[in-house]
């Protein structure tokens, strides 16, 4: 996020640069202390926040999402999950532009249905469409269609974010042509939303082309969350290194890496 | 009068505004945002909202989500 240095191959969303292409959510870790070193380890510049109802007469020491990740040092990204129709999803990225002092980028994801947590189409287009003409930055969370991400991005979203594979199933890219389709129509930025399950999953995205990976119960239901923080900052980075460097063309036999002139032995 | 405020029966004084019952909630230096009637109350407007009887409040904050 710093801006002071020039940051090379930067991720650029709604008109920011970005270092990290690894942005996370910040649900279901143990407490606040390995909310903030999983995140810390992650390298994430963007972090996803839920809007939710306050506590009320409750402990009210008790230490808020906001304080352990302030707002000027990282980019919140509220999002709209649990909404099942356009009406909440777009009173919850109102509420989330006031807690945040007008803050537009929101990410939108509405959902079909509690079993695959699929996005319900009809519904994320009438919410995109809502929330571009009131001024929002949308980064929306969609199926892995082609043709529904052209129309998300033909509408002003500001990303496209397909899912891999069903929230929380850590299954990985179930079908990367299809991902592979949606980032080379793209102009805006493509992330892997959903779905990846450990660090090459995460690499298998960039590899694809995508701008970035958003991902939370990956690093919150491993083992140890810290360190898998860590790997998926890597598996990213990797991941787009070998796309910037143009893989070798796959082949079917070998070919012998040690030259076969000056054999000293036939 | 009565109010439903983040989804509980709660008993405030009539013709009381947005400010009186934050205030009485005690919130804070926390951030949070304010709907009533599924409708977003800004916080320039807490001072002047007037509250009605049977008004459906929501206090929202952020919290940790993917």
């Amino acid at each position: 996020m710093s801006q002071d240095n020039q940051i090379t191959d930067p991720l650029l969303i709604a008109g920011r640069e970005y270092r990290s292409r690894l942005l996370v959510g910040t649900g279901k870790y143990k407490d606040m202390d390995e909310t903030s070193r999983a995140i810390e380890a992650s390298g994430a510049e963007i972090v996803t926040v839920a809007v939710r109802r306050t506590n009320l007469g409750q402990n009210p020491g008790e230490p808020n999402i906001l304080d352990v990740l302030p707002p000027d040092r990282y980019t919140i990204l509220p999002n709209t999950a649990g909404c099942y129709d356009a009406e909440t999803a777009v009173r919850t990225c109102k509420l989330a532009r006031e807690l945040l002092d007008g803050h537009t980028l929101v990410k939108l994801e509405v959902l079909g249905d509690e079993k695959t947590l699929f996005p319900d189409i009809m519904a994320t287009l009438k919410a995109a469409e809502e929330l571009v003409k009131d001024g929002f930055d949308v980064m929306v969370y969609t199926n892995d269609d082609p043709i529904v991400a052209r129309e998300l991005e033909s509408m002003g979203c500001v990303a496209v974010m397909p899912l891999a594979a069903p929230i929380g199933s850590g299954l990985g890219i179930r079908n990367p042509l299809n991902i592979l389709t949606i980032v080379e129509n793209a102009k805006v930025p493509v992330l892997v939303d959903a779905g990846v399950g450990t660090a090459s999953h995460a690499a298998e995205a960039m590899e694809l082309g995508c701008d970035g990976v958003l991902m939370n119960t990956a690093i919150a239901a491993a083992r140890n969350p810290v360190l898998m923080a860590s790997a998926m900052r890597k598996g990213i980075e990797a991941g787009r290194e070998a796309f910037l460097a143009g893989r070798m063309q796959a082949k079917r036999f070998a070919s012998a890496s040690s030259p076969i002139e000056g054999l000293f032995f036939r | 009068m009565n109010i439903l405020l983040n989804g509980e029966h709660r008993e405030i004084a009539e013709g009381s505004l947005m400010s009186d019952l934050l205030e009485q909630l005690a919130l804070g230096g926390q951030r949070f945002a304010v709907e009533v009637n599924a409708e977003l109350v800004p916080r320039s407007r807490f001072a002047e909202h007037r509250l009605n009887p049977e008004d459906k409040v929501e206090i929202i904050q952020a919290v940790g989500g993917g």
